[in-house]
């Protein structure tokens, strides 16, 4: 559209008339495309988003600017290129920052001077770059300072604003950014600017607007206001027209990786385990009255208690009568190891993602010291410092996902176990006492997975029993205990 | 009377300016009083310093209600700031000078910033952590690693190692005049003192030992020039922090160049960190014609700085600590218990932004099944090269392992070892 570009130099005092001929050059019947619109002085032919403006036109008449890496100073004439910041396509706006380079210990941020498109990377990183030479080549739309990109519009009669000059001090606005003041008639003077060095950015032009006609101009990028065209100069209210809401957002895709990748691998394996589930409710009413008790002489020799603790312990104490339960089978299921530790894992969510760290040899701890390495293991966790050996060697898990919340779950096994248990959240519940009245009960769910290849139903229905059994009657774990 | 003009134009980010720092265009020379009080609400401080949180708010009120045309004023006085910040936490003090810099119109008023933190170990912003310095010593320890925005090379931080950082306009950015400036405070109080500014911007005592190390950081329109001065520092932490054990590395990196360094109080028992701020604070006001009051400053205001500790935040990422590092390779080996001899392990590993992208293990088969060198190599393939991150992908990928008492003892060892070199 060369035609486009001469006219806009030597049309300026023509008006009308020069559109117009330009409008009988470029259609000859066809349908106005929006260009031509544009040059035949629509008034307040708003278009919300400059920079979308900028990119059709710039596909039109952009031309090709060597950005040459300016003065850094001091003397110096050469830099190393340590970061680019953009990529060869990208769309830059004026005051975007480049690259970064670095000479002498001094590191300078190259900032563009144009808004456009950039055309070509003249270094690599780690490339030497001179001083006064070309950094990048960026297609912009105009120059800055040109008075050259006003759009005419017969609307505009008075030329003061074509001009956008105020005492003799430019002010500070990018080409976009005037030409959306030029095409609402504000002067740029009159508007506040919001920006670095007082610039005036397209808020403020909106504000502004937003004061003189009282109505609030839809923002979505992408629409377009084409008022009725019998309205030349006065600045009446533009009637807000509703659109239906667009979605701009796009899907990202990225590769798996890390603990995530990491987590696929065990979780595959684990599924091939054929699981099955046994759920049942305990009542902790007694237990809570307990740690209340147990509570203060523990933070006294400065543990927290939590419940976990008697949850390890009465599982432990299990495990004792139901061995199968803590034990390893190979990756063919043709041997079973029955482990003789009770090393008992407890799932933990960390900033990192899951980690299981077990208490070992729980069989011969007490609650008390089960309390303490919990608080050990926790503390590590929360700052990502547990070793291979918190980690390694476990042999039944715990889970207490109902520190979180929720009341059933189905837990995956992780592999070598063959069983895992996840506790619920501990809720108030009115239930039936043996006198048959109905009292406030604390309840909490359990939900048990095992492998139905060595443990079947019943087995693990025994083994749940008496570990509820040692729970809601906290004085039966201590005949049991060792 | 001190006159600040401190000016938020707003950054090219879509930061929005607080309201109490857009000022109008007419408003922008509007001198400010500041009153020295002798009660502080809060905080108290040294004899020096007065409270600016409360003072700027008052005087930013005082501001907008009173848009003075200020023509007249423009030339009458010149203008400057002396802060030192009252926090010794190396992340928000990073976060103070990234702030000014881009906050700040410094034309015509330069501010010079005091700070110093707690141990900590600060890299140029185009470095390599792993080729500076011993990361496994510093977790050890507690000491922090920062990655600041300026250039230059490695410095260890304590309470004992005081930083300057000049703000100027990018035009009147000058190191040397900076320098000088402080070679001339340090004479002042000890004219007896052998100081010199060498060629590549640092400060030797008698001519050998360096006291002093520099960086810049260059924007747009404003830069900043920012040094050490070693007071008081722990020497011993200084030289096994920054030396780093790991072998191997080939890096395009800024590297650290070491150099022999003495702590001032050891020359002169009277040259202290206070008496050394407030000599080079006062020779800063003599210089620039202003006040010598030090203003202290809170890096956590948000009301004073709005924004800064989501900045500060953001300078404590793994992403920008660790993830910034230039791209970079490993080449090295180590030995692992064999059947009766040691045995040698290669380890290859293509590091781009801290993120592993090639992993290459290689070692006898005879050791550990093939199938295993795979899976460590897929499994750490994209993972950060972090110890944490490899403790516990490790440790998941060993449950698909067999259950093999022995090979999950020669997996643990690799593993450890492979951390070794993180």
């Amino acid at each position: 559209m060369a035609a486009a570009r001469v006219l806009r130099t030597w049309g300026r005092s023509a008006g009308r008339l020069v559109c117009v001929r330009h409008f009988q050059a470029c259609s000859t019947g066809h349908i106005l495309k929006p260009k031509c619109l544009c040059l035949l002085g629509f008034p307040a032919l708003k278009y919300n988003h400059p920079h979308h403006l900028l990119k059709t036109t710039a596909a039109l008449c952009g031309q090709v600017v060597q950005f040459k890496l300016s003065d850094i100073g001091e003397g110096i004439r050469e830099v190393t290129v340590k970061e680019w910041y953009v990529k060869e396509g990208d769309t830059v706006s004026q005051f975007d920052s480049i690259c970064e380079v670095q000479s002498d210990k001094a590191s300078v941020t190259i900032t563009s001077r144009y808004d456009g498109v950039i055309k070509k990377l003249y270094y690599n990183l780690d490339d030497i770059a001179y001083v006064g030479k070309p950094l990048v080549d960026i297609e912009t739309e105009a120059l800055k300072d040109s008075e050259e990109d006003v759009v005419e519009t017969p609307a505009v009669s008075h030329d003061e604003h074509t001009h956008q000059e105020i005492k003799g001090q430019k002010t500070l606005a990018t080409p976009a950014v005037r030409r959306l003041a030029m095409e609402n008639n504000i002067k740029l003077s009159e508007v506040v600017g919001s920006g670095k060095d007082g610039r005036v950015l397209k808020e403020d032009i909106l504000n502004y607007l937003e004061k003189q006609t009282g109505a609030i101009l839809p923002p979505s990028p992408k629409a377009e206001i084409i008022p009725p065209p019998a309205q030349p100069k006065d600045r009446t209210v533009p009637i807000p027209i509703s659109k239906p809401p667009v979605f701009i957002g796009k899907d990202k895709t990225e590769p798996i990786t890390g603990f995530q990748k990491a987590m696929v691998k065990t979780m595959s394996a684990a599924l091939k385990i054929p699981h099955f589930g046994y759920c049942d409710e305990v009542d902790l009413t007694e237990l809570l009255k307990l740690r209340e008790e147990l509570k203060p002489i523990a933070l006294a020799r400065g543990i927290k208690l939590s419940y976990m603790p008697f949850f390890i312990k009465a599982a432990s104490l299990g495990l004792l009568q139901f061995p199968i339960l803590n034990s390893s089978v190979d990756e063919n299921c043709q041997t079973i190891t029955y482990k003789a530790s009770h090393n008992i894992g407890i799932a933990m969510d960390t900033k990192q993602g899951l980690v299981v760290p077990n208490v070992k040899n729980v069989q011969i701890c007490s609650i008390f010291e089960i309390a303490a390495e919990l608080n050990r293991l926790q503390n590590l966790g929360a700052v990502g410092q547990l070793s291979t050996t918190d980690l390694a060697g476990g042999t039944f898990t715990l889970s207490n996902i109902g520190s979180i919340g929720g009341t059933y779950a189905k837990a995956v096994i992780l592999p070598p176990e063959v069983a895992i248990g996840a506790l619920g959240s501990i809720r108030a519940l009115p239930r039936f006492n043996l006198n048959g009245e109905v009292y406030k009960a604390q309840i909490m769910n359990v939900s048990w997975s095992a492998d139905h290849r060595i443990i079947d139903g019943a087995t693990m229905s025994r083994f749940s029993n008496l570990w509820k059994s040692y729970l809601e009657n906290p004085a039966f774990m201590l005949l049991d205990l060792k | 009377m001190v006159l600040i003009h401190l000016d938020s134009g707003g950054d090219d980010h879509g930061y929005v300016p607080h309201p109490m720092w857009s000022f109008q265009k007419e408003a922008k020379f509007c001198p400010v009083l500041l009153f020295k009080l002798n009660s502080l609400p809060t905080e108290t401080f040294t004899s020096q310093g007065m409270l600016i949180p409360f003072l700027m708010k008052n005087c930013f009120q005082l501001l907008c209600t009173h848009k003075v045309p200020a023509a007249g004023f423009k030339n009458a006085v010149k203008s400057g700031l002396i802060l030192q910040s009252v926090s010794s936490d190396v992340y928000q003090n990073l976060a103070v000078e990234d702030w000014i810099h881009d906050h700040v119109n410094l034309e015509g008023k330069p501010i010079l910033f005091f700070w110093r933190n707690t141990p900590s170990l600060v890299i140029g912003r185009h470095q390599n952590p792993w080729q500076e310095c011993n990361l496994s010593l510093m977790r050890e320890r507690g000491v922090k690693l920062a990655r600041r925005l300026s250039g230059g090379g490695a410095v260890y931080h304590d309470m004992g190692n005081i930083n300057l950082t000049f703000f100027t306009t990018r035009t009147k950015y000058d190191r040397m005049e900076n320098l000088k400036l402080i070679v001339r405070a340090l004479n002042a109080i000890q004219p007896q003192l052998d100081v010199q500014a060498t060629k590549r911007f640092d400060l030797l005592l008698d001519g050998q030992f360096k006291i002093s190390g520099t960086a810049a950081k260059i924007g747009r329109t404003t830069a900043y020039h920012h040094c050490t001065l070693l007071c008081s520092t722990d020497r011993t932490s200084l030289s096994s922090l920054l030396k780093s054990p790991y072998q191997g590395i080939k890096s395009n990196a800024t590297q650290s160049i070491p150099a022999m360094v003495k702590n001032l109080l050891e020359k002169d028992p009277t040259l202290t960190c206070e008496g050394l701020i407030n000599a080079i604070a006062a020779e800063y006001a003599a210089h620039h014609q202003i006040d010598h009051h030090i203003t202290f400053i809170n890096p956590t205001d948000e009301t004073l700085f709005p924004g800064i500790n989501s900045r500060a935040k953001e300078l404590q990422t793994w992403e920008w600590i660790y993830g910034r590092t230039p791209k970079f390779s490993i080449s090295t080996a180590f030995n692992v218990l064999g059947e009766q001899t040691p045995l040698e392990i290669k380890v290859f590993l293509d590091i781009k932004n801290g993120r592993i992208e090639i992993c290459r293990i290689e070692a006898p088969y005879h050791w550990l099944p093939l199938e295993i060198y795979e899976k460590l190599n897929s499994g750490l393939t994209g993972s950060k090269f972090c110890p944490v991150e490899t403790t516990m992908i490790t440790h998941m990928l060993l449950r698909t392992c067999p259950e093999d008492q022995e090979l999950h003892s020669k997996w643990n060892v690799l593993c450890e070892k492979i951390k070794g070199i993180m």
